[in-house]
């Protein structure tokens, strides 16, 4: 395994900051306005008929659960689109690479950046949730870094992704067949107890759901130690996910 | 003491597939020197220089470049190198001087010395008023400028420019080629594949033509003009059927032609004497002794 130089890395991502410069009060904008229309949506309208949920107000349920879809949402498109324009449109990491910059490097410098935004952009919805009732414990301070964790997995599933679409249209699948889904079966929403038990065991597997249980227990309380699980579950999706992004991707950049 | 060879190719062997796009290709850039790679399209140029930057991985042979195996050793070779790429891969995303900035960096210019390096490369690119525009907003010949440009910001000591002048006016591309002669005189090495044939045998101290993933002829443009088309060439202008009609007989009669545009040139003029049929005379070029060999008219 070749190493990873910081310099390379920082250089990559300091290419990924100058042009956020251009667009961050878009993608600020899009990650407030989302989760209040979620809370307004659910909140208001599930609140109507449930106001509570495994004894939690339904207003902090879905706030604390929508943070998950905050980092899912911030995370897996960009690691998708971003990666697959910049590689086959754009051809900037072909210019990249011709400097002392490898694959892998590249790759882990694409997602590290996804995932600091993911890791702060997972917050709106607390802030928004906060305007609503919700009274944070001060373990919500670990939050960015479940928000990070989770952005670094589903991030390198973008860019994977990426790296196997034969064309941009090709996202429409994973869109519809694997993220919509996560999303739904997450328990953002609603407790997966209900559901039956084939979907609670994909519930089991789905990144997304540990990362909910997380964001929960650290910003509600009641936090406990069998809760080091969800962070090996989602440990273990992020590293899986960024060594095949990184195998795929070389693949698709080397000749 | 002979020092090592900026770039060394033994051997290399490159296929996509079914197709070879280089085929046991040997060959050796001397420091300092300023070599221009010629072929018709689809030679390997461009693979070739993919291959020094291990963009491409040999299925063969071993190359080295700046004294560093490559790939193992490949990016401490990048570090010296720099590249201006056949295809504009300039990033829409920036500014000319974001452009810059991001290169510098990936290039490891040190932090205190980076906005001069900057400022050296706008001067290079001679986009110094236009810093601040957008990659978007310039012209063609503005991209490719700015391509050199960035292939400098680190000041390397080995560049690879494949196909620089394409879509420059005269004027900018005179000014690119004595850019290119200060590189040589500042003891930079390049290697230069190009189309033109005139900017070869102005810039190059050694000319390779490449033909189907080999070097098929190698040396100075002067030696390869007098080995492989002689020192002069006599042009025959008519209408086809007597362009056909010189042609077969100078066939008959072992001398080598090649047809150029609406004539047929005789090479070697100098040894046929009184037997040479009228035309006019003019001396053998560096394109003559292409065509002869890689069978290619240039375009
Ligand atoms: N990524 C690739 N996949 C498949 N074939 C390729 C690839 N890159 C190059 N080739 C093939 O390899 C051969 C050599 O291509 P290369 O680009 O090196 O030629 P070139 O000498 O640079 O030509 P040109 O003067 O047109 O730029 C061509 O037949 C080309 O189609
Ligand atoms: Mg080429």
């Amino acid at each position: 395994m070749r190493r990873l130089e910081p310099a390379a890395v920082l250089g990559v991502m300091s290419r990924d900051v100058t042009i956020f410069r251009k667009f961050w009060k878009a993608t600020t904008f899009s990650s407030v306005v989302e989760p209040t229309i979620y809370l307004i949506a659910f909140g208001f309208g599930f609140g109507a008929l449930v106001t509570e949920v495994g004894g939690v107000d339904y207003i902090e349920y879905v706030g604390t659960g929508i943070v998950a879809s905050a980092a899912l949402f911030a995370s897996v498109f960009a690691g998708m689109f971003n990666t697959f324009v910049r590689r086959e449109f754009q051809r900037t990491y072909d210019a990249i690479l011709a400097a002392p910059v490898n694959t892998e490097e590249l790759v882990t410098a694409e997602i590290l950046w996804i995932a600091c935004r993911a890791g702060v952009y997972c917050m709106a919805p607390l802030l928004v949730a906060t305007l609503f009732g919700l009274t944070p414990e001060w373990t919500t301070i670990f939050v960015p870094f479940v928000g990070f964790l989770t952005g670094f997995g589903f991030a390198s599933f973008g860019v994977l992704i990426s790296a196997l679409a034969k064309s941009i249209d090709n996202f429409n699948y994973v869109t519809s067949a694997v993220v919509t889904p996560l999303f739904l079966i997450s328990g953002t929403f609603f407790p997966i107890s209900g559901l039956p038990d084939g979907i609670q065991v994909i519930a089991q597997i789905n990144p997304l759901y540990h990362c909910v249980q997380l964001v929960r227990a650290l910003v509600l309380g009641g936090l406990e130690l069998a809760d080091a699980w969800h962070v090996v579950a989602l440990l273990i999706f992020a590293v899986g996910m960024w060594l095949l992004a990184i195998w795929r991707q070389r693949i698709r950049l080397i000749d | 003491m002979t020092a090592e060879p900026a770039i060394s190719l033994h051997g290399v062997v490159k296929r996509f597939g079914p197709l070879t796009a280089v085929d046991h290709l040997d060959l050796e850039v001397p420091a300092g020197v300023c070599f221009g790679l010629l072929g018709p399209n689809g030679a390997g140029k461009s693979t070739t220089m993919r291959l020094l930057t291990a963009q491409a991985l040999a299925d063969e042979g071993h190359i080295r470049v700046l004294g560093h195996d490559v790939p193992y050793d490949s990016k401490a070779a990048r570090l010296r190198m720099g590249v201006c790429p056949q295809q504009d891969n300039l990033d829409v995303e920036m500014s000319v001087r974001q452009t810059l900035a991001v290169f510098s960096r990936l290039y490891r210019v040190p932090r205190h010395e980076r906005s001069a390096a900057i400022d050296r490369a706008l001067q290079i690119a001679r986009l110094t008023d236009r810093a601040d525009a957008k990659v978007t907003e310039l012209s063609g010949g503005m991209r490719r400028r700015l391509l050199i440009g960035r292939a400098l910001v680190h000041t390397p000591d080995l560049v690879l420019l494949d196909e620089p002048t394409v879509g420059l006016d005269p004027q900018v591309r005179q000014e690119l080629w004595s850019l290119i002669d200060g590189l040589r005189a500042e003891g930079v090495t390049v290697l230069m594949s190009t189309h033109y044939i005139e900017e070869a045998e102005r810039l190059a101290d050694v000319v390779g033509v490449m033909a189907a993933g080999q070097i098929v002829a190698l040396g100075t443009p002067d030696d390869l003009v007098l080995e492989h088309a002689g020192r002069e060439v006599i042009e025959v202008y008519g209408p086809p059927a007597r362009l056909a009609e010189v042609d077969a007989d100078a066939t008959a009669r072992g001398w080598q032609t090649r047809r150029s545009g609406p004539a047929v040139a005789i090479l070697r003029a100098e040894t046929l004497d009184g037997d040479a049929p009228d035309g006019e005379r003019r001396a053998a070029t560096l394109e003559d002794a292409f065509v002869m060999l890689t069978g290619a008219e240039v375009d």
